[in-house]
């Protein structure tokens, strides 16, 4: 599914739209680690809580649990919060 | 006021300058300063890593290569960067500080940043060690490329006791910082927490305990003055040619202990009283032991952290704090509210010593003389967090 990549993660993915797979939010965010490593932990903590100033949407409505599971044909987005300075 | 003289080293030799370059990490990306034999022309590399947080940059004096940037951004988490060429490529580190995931049901920590980093003993060639925020104490083994939780501190319950939680901290987060290896010996640890104290280890991390015989706590709220809880200290230095000596800037002002003793003293109280003994940073001569310079900030009322009365001076000591002397000179006289960070003020090891330190405003200031005489090296930086020097 396609994922779209905000720009202060581009410097992993080196493009906007990044192609990833998994059955849930965790499991597209784990493909995504394994091609661009270290990205996963930019957007998700050690205690596997989307971080304070990341949202994530699923098919435009905004997912807080990354146990949310998928399709396929989901869109799903990473953004930066409307937030810090 | 002049001076007094210079001490000479154990061996009556100063040691060798080599070129220094000066580390300045900020609130907007990192900067390195390169500065000429003399000291006296700068040039300037940077920006490195603009727009990202950079809470400090070391370079690693054991093997002159490899450059840690601890680095978040406003919106991403934190992560640590190397440069093995001074800052002209970047790697970013395979696995970056991290608390232990926790059972589900339970609440964890997140390492919002790392706050502070320390090469380790320099018989430990590849190790470092990290302090973050909130309070954790991670190690590198590898040149800073993967990063483990270290020793019993982060999960400890007395010490999370201790520690409190983030709403105990500083507006911007507790910290762990100061983590000092005792050149004889890399089993001789300290650390300090912002809300928490200072703690010493003999055995390599195993074990900790705190150090707070003789320090103050703020007073008038019945706190308990032998718990860690309340103590707040905010820069903590050891002497390098002296190293059972330390002198810590703390919340309730400027201490010194020399082991084996276990109690601290309020060296502090000659400073003069319109002026106080509160700050951030402290930074110690790197060959004389005596020597230790502060920059007091107003502590009183709402604390705002600036130059008292609006005319910043740091202040020396050359007999382990019995007198200070006010050095101002090429400071700016009034209306100058500046505010420098525990990190954000350092020295060289050349001779005479160097200093150097950062402001919020973005200001980076210099002395080629042990603070005689200061010049502003750098204006309009972003928000200055962490100063640092290295001889190359």
């Amino acid at each position: 599914m396609k994922v779209l990549i905000p720009g202060a993660l581009r410097s992993y993915t080196e493009k906007g739209v990044a192609e990833a797979r998994g059955a849930t939010l965790d499991a597209v965010l784990g493909d995504l680690e394994r091609q661009y490593p270290g990205i996963r932990f930019r957007v998700v903590d050690e205690q596997d809580r989307i971080r304070r100033h990341i949202r994530i949407f699923v098919n435009g409505t905004q997912v807080r649990d990354i146990a949310h599971p998928l399709n396929g044909s989901d869109e799903v987005i990473i953004v930066q919060a409307l937030s810090g300075g | 006021m002049a001076l007094k003289p210079q001490k000479k080293t154990a061996t009556g030799k100063a040691r060798a300058p080599g070129r220094v370059v000066v580390l300045v990490a900020t609130r907007k990306g990192a900067w390195l300063y390169h500065g000429d034999p003399a000291r006296r022309t700068w040039r300037v590399d940077g920006p490195h890593f603009l727009g990202h947080v950079i809470s400090h940059l070391v370079l690693d004096p054991r093997d002159g290569r490899t450059l840690l940037a601890a680095a978040k951004t406003g919106h991403l988490g934190p992560t640590i960067f190397r440069s093995m060429d001074l800052g002209r490529t970047w790697k970013e580190a395979a696995k970056p500080p991290a608390f232990a995931k926790v059972p589900e049901g339970e609440k964890g920590r997140s390492v919002d940043h790392t706050f502070w980093l320390t090469p380790a003993h320099a018989n430990e060639p590849k190790v470092w060690y990290a302090g973050t925020s909130p309070q954790g104490l991670f190690r590198s083994s590898d040149g800073g490329v993967s990063w483990e939780p270290f020793s019993c501190i982060n999960e400890d319950p007395q010490y999370r006791q201790w520690m409190g939680t983030v709403q105990d901290g500083t507006p911007d987060g507790p910290k762990m910082h100061s983590i000092l290896v005792d050149p004889r010996d890399p089993k001789h640890l300290y650390f300090a927490m912002s809300g928490g104290g200072v703690h010493e280890s003999q055995d390599g991390g195993r074990t900790f305990a705190p150090l707070l015989k003789g320090m103050e706590v703020v007073e008038g709220f019945g706190f308990n003055v032998n718990d860690p809880t309340f103590h707040d200290p905010h820069c903590v230095r050891m002497c390098p040619t002296n190293p059972d000596r330390l002198y810590q800037q703390n919340h309730c002002g400027i201490y010194r202990i020399d082991r084996p003793s276990d109690t601290w003293v309020r060296i502090g109280r000659s400073m003069p009283a319109k002026v106080g003994d509160v700050g951030f940073p402290l930074v110690v001569h790197p060959r004389d032991a005596d020597t230790a310079w502060v920059l007091p900030m107003d502590g009183n009322t709402v604390w705002p952290r600036t130059s008292p009365d609006g005319k910043p001076a740091v202040y020396v000591t050359r007999n382990a704090g019995k007198t200070w002397q006010r050095l101002d000179a090429g400071l700016p006289e009034r209306q100058a509210w500046l505010t420098v960070k525990r990190q954000a003020m350092t020295a060289d090891a050349s001779d005479p010593v160097g200093l150097y330190f950062g402001t919020t405003s973005g200001e980076l200031w210099t002395s080629r003389d042990e603070g005689r005489k200061w010049t502003c090296l750098a204006r309009h930086l972003p928000e200055i967090y962490a100063v640092e020097t290295a001889q190359l």
